[in-house]
């Protein structure tokens, strides 16, 4: 099992349901958040592209924030998802800076926060909640070794990017562009 | 030629900002009895306690319907016997959301929980010499609107009692409007935003687009978007049916001068000169007929005025157009063809906001004219059939026959078909050839201020008044004008008429409250039989709680409010035929001609055009820009700027300023400027810059709803610019009314232009 998550930018409007989806679902204080977005503006006026697309921790497989952890705080499960214990966490900061994506911050309780793919969800059978509420269903959630999973085949039909593939983190996170 | 690249985090921009905050409450004991707690429960501790949590929670779901802005998607709200809200979400069944809401009713919750709600009746008194508000009880309040109520009915006329009004509440207060025997109704909606487009619709195929819109995107070949900008409106069902149609390979064209989010996701994105959309709309028609593009069988069938529409365009030819719009004639050409190859399944989409320049029913009659030439009303993937079911009447007394109203009041606008605000605004400064004198509001949600142009006049009106009640939710601007202030509760803490809207089928969906009243707010249908009661109309509130009347509707309609709380949203087979016209079908349209007026006689009898045609807008005078303005997919007008969720998102607007501009006004992004506009009119609050190529050079562009200037609003206050407050000139549309707000040019002001503001 290999847990991924695929944004198609070619229908993402940028509204932030994601957004303010996973603060209601993960109590995500207000003026924190563990998603964004991200609009990236190309070329001169009227020759131009947009794209929009929702971030978040890209649960890499190859995740420096668990490898820098003094505290095994930041850790790997079942599925590829990373994780953090609050409670083994110290809050040193190290994987915040380590993260080339900017996913993770510091909870006002002290801990380090981030992005879960809604795993208590998963449990139950539902999707992360980003995914769940996008009106414009750009987001699919799926297991990459099952090849007949929505994730999989759409990787397979459509071509598609990693953020920062230079930092090797190989990303759960896929964009289709 | 130039390139760049900006990549954005809107993290950092204020959509969501994220506080830097130092470690303080973790030192080494924190640590010392976090190992101990892992020892204890092991390294998925957090995750098991989450299960743990889960199993736990027990969350009550009650159906609602939303609120936060007038799509009403139903869902249902997640809440503990606490009162506390945790989340809130769609209902799969339901056609406007599919299950999904979108950020605001995701954020709705916010509503419920804003601290600086309105929190008890205020009355204006004069304390040692000052006007300020004071607390007062529900019973004092209401009683003094009776008796103001009563006074104005006796020496002026019930008539001059006016009520203007949006969304759910609005409908209580008609209803105690109408018991009372005033029709003096009107609603920012129409004459402020699609009154035009209902109009020029029809006018030209008999039947109002309404809401939600009845265009098939979803089975669309070709959507054609002339400044209706899909997505950054967050209208649900149709932002759904554009990502659907987006899977589907449809084209996408786009007309705006600004590469909005649509325009981004479009083939073909042509940036139009403002204010030139009815010169292109004109050329398109010119190809599709010269080329011999349009629908033949259908226009002969079902369309009124061929000939001489055909004999109209001759004049506007692409090569013309060019000049006018500064899109290439090729270009014209080339796009009028994929709309023609992929007929009927087109649309030309009505728009939602188009009250721009005051030939608006105009441009709406040249986008109608164009689907009827391209045979795509009734057509599958251009315009369906709408249908809705009607709610049962709760019985009551006819309503009384008030002497004049609505109509009249917007008399010198022949096709209104709703009352129009402005009109009754007018119509409350006292002159001479008022005939008809409006002399009290009641003005329940919506803030005025924020939504009528023209701040004078607004102002003015109000100055004049005898007596004026507002009902709201939150302390809005126009609640400072206020002699009363009633404060309403929020959706979620409401029982509401039932919703049944036009859609592919109908439907109806329930409200009923989630949690108990916050502070001493009161529901809007509460707050009307109140009223009633005390002017002697309680044959017309014959009922203890709001709820008998959705328990009476609904068993009228073959269900029960004990089966509505179960599935929140109910589906009703189709009664008027087919989504679409059979080939060869007879159709009589609700016209003069029983066709689809490409020529329109009700017009001409009017004295108007009975086709359109272009005519040439103001331009900015060097130095200044056109003032565009739009909105932003996480807010709805200015109501939701202070809700703690959805500010979180996004907390200001921003000035949109093409590199070029910037360059020659030596702008920086994140730069705070003021703006000053054609009339002097400077802006209270000062807006960021954002530097983009996504703007035009002759135009500057904000999201509407921001610049709140009533310091009750704690994050709203001083945050960003009005649009509103800079939208001095307006446009009358001569048909219908409707108010231009597209002719406003600003200059940039470095300098705080005011020093004494207070910010």
């Amino acid at each position: 099992m290999r847990y991924a998550m695929v944004i198609d930018t070619k229908k993402c409007v940028g509204c932030s349901d994601c957004v303010v989806a996973c603060q209601t679902e993960n109590n995500v204080p207000i003026g924190y958040c563990r998603d964004w977005i991200t609009e990236r503006v190309e070329g001169t006026y009227p020759n131009l592209e947009l794209e929009l697309r929702s971030e978040r921790c890209n649960h890499c497989e190859n995740a420096p924030c668990v490898r820098c952890c003094p505290t095994g705080a930041s850790h790997i499960i079942d599925g590829g998802i990373v994780l953090v214990t609050p409670n083994e966490c110290i809050g040193c900061g190290a994987c915040i800076e380590s993260c080339p994506y900017d996913a993770r911050f510091q909870h006002p309780d002290g801990y380090v926060d981030k992005c879960t793919f809604c795993h208590h969800r998963l449990e139950k059978g539902q999707l992360p909640a980003c995914v769940s509420v996008c009106p414009t269903k750009c987001m699919y959630f799926g297991d990459l070794d099952n090849p007949n999973s929505e994730v999989s085949q759409l990787l397979k039909a459509r071509k598609h990017k990693t953020l920062a593939p230079e930092a090797g983190t190989k990303p759960h996170v896929y964009y289709l562009i | 030629m130039q390139y760049c690249i900006l990549v954005i985090d809107l993290r950092f921009m204020g959509t969501s900002r994220r506080k830097f905050i130092k470690i303080s409450a973790l030192g080494f004991g924190g640590v010392a009895v976090a190992a101990s707690t892992m020892e204890s429960l092991g390294v998925n501790a957090y995750l098991e306690g989450l299960a743990l949590e889960n199993s736990l929670e027990k969350l009550k779901q009650t159906a609602t319907y939303c609120e936060v802005c007038f799509w009403k998607c139903a869902g249902w709200v997640h809440s503990d016997n606490d009162g506390n809200i945790h989340k809130i979400i769609g209902n799969d069944i339901d056609p406007h959301c599919n299950g999904r809401l979108c950020p605001r009713g995701t954020g709705g919750v916010g509503m419920y929980t804003d601290t600086d709600r309105l929190k008890k009746p205020l009355v204006r008194k004069v304390v040692n010499g000052e006007e300020t508000f004071v607390e007062t009880s529900w019973d004092e309040a209401l009683t003094l609107i009776a008796t103001k109520m009563k006074d104005i009915k006796s020496v002026y006329g019930a008539e001059s009692f006016g009520l203007l009004k949006h969304g759910s509440p609005g409908s209580h207060f008609e209803h105690l409007f109408k018991a009372y025997g005033s029709d003096s109704i009107a609603e920012p909606a129409y004459a402020q935003c699609r009154g035009p487009r209902e109009t020029g619709f029809g006018l030209t195929f008999g039947s109002w687009v309404g809401s939600p819109e009845p265009t098939d995107i979803r089975d669309t070949k070709c959507l054609v978007l002339i400044g209706s900008h899909i997505g950054e409106n967050m209208h649900n069902s149709q932002v759904q049916e554009m990502s659907d149609a987006i899977d589907n390979g449809a084209t996408i064209i786009t007309v705006d001068p600004r590469l909005s989010t649509a325009a981004s996701k479009s083939q073909h994105w042509l940036a139009i000169k403002p204010s030139t959309d009815i010169a292109l709309l004109l050329a398109w028609m010119n190809v599709l007929i010269n080329e011999n593009l349009y629908d033949k069988e259908y226009v002969e069938k079902y369309a009124f005025g061929f000939d001489e529409l055909k004999a109209h365009v001759q004049q506007y030819t692409p090569e013309w157009a060019y000049g006018v719009t500064t899109i290439k004639p090729e270009e014209i050409r080339k796009t009028a063809r994929i709309m023609a190859a992929a007929a009927p399944a087109t649309i030309i989409h009505p728009g939602r906001h188009v009250t721009w320049y005051g030939d608006d029913t105009q441009r709406a009659r040249a986008m109608a004219i164009l689907n009827g030439l391209l045979g795509s009303w009734g057509r599958r993937g251009g315009f369906y059939f709408k249908e809705k079911i009607s709610i049962p009447k709760y019985p009551h007394p006819p309503y009384p026959t008030p002497k004049w109203g609505w109509e009249e009041i917007g008399e010198k606008y022949p096709f209104a078909e709703m009352g129009i605000t402005n009109e009754l605004i007018q119509a409350s400064i006292p002159s001479e050839e008022n005939e008809y004198p409006i002399k009290a509001w009641l003005v329940a949600g919506t803030n005025l201020n924020n939504s009528i142009p023209n701040k004078k006049l607004l102002e003015e009106a109000i100055e004049a008044l005898d007596f004026m009640v507002v009902v709201d939710t939150m302390p809005m601007e126009i609640t400072g004008y206020a002699d009363v202030v009633l404060p309403e509760c929020t959706y979620l803490e409401r029982y509401d008429g039932i919703r049944s809207a036009t859609n592919r089928e109908p439907s109806i969906a329930l409200r009923m409250p989630a949690v108990e009243p916050k502070y001493d707010s009161k529901p809007a249908w509460w707050i009307a039989k109140q009223l009633g009661e005390r002017l002697g109309l309680q044959d017309f509130f014959k009922y203890e709680d709001f709820k008998e009347v959705i328990a009476w509707q609904l068993k009228q309609m073959g269900t029960s409010l004990e089966e509505m709380e179960k599935i929140g949203v109910k589906k009703f087979p189709r009664e008027s035929g087919p989504m679409y016209l059979d080939e060869g079908q007879d159709h009589e349209f609700y016209t003069d001609s029983g066709k689809i007026e490409f020529y329109s006689t009700a017009l001409e009898s009017q004295g108007f055009d009975p086709m359109p045609k272009y005519t040439r807008h103001p331009e900015p005078e060097p130095g200044y820009y056109r003032l565009n303005y739009g909105r932003s997919p996480m807010h709805t007008f200015s109501r939701t700027v202070n809700n703690p969720n959805l500010n979180d998102l996004k907390s200001e607007n921003d000035l949109w300023i093409n590199p070029k501009v910037a360059r020659i006004l030596n702008l920086k992004k994140g730069q705070y400027v003021w703006l000053e506009n054609q009339d002097g009119v400077q802006s209270s609050f000062p807006i960021r810059v954002r530097v983009t190529e996504r703007i035009r050079w002759d135009s500057v562009y904000m999201v509407h709803g921001f610049g709140h200037n009533n310091k009750k609003l704690g994050r709203a206050h001083g945050k960003g610019a009005s649009d509103t407050q800079l939208i001095s000139q307006v446009a009358i549309d001569p048909i219908m009314g409707g108010t231009g707000m597209r002719g406003n040019f600003v200059k940039i002001l470095t300098e705080n232009p005011a020093k004494t503001v207070e910010v």
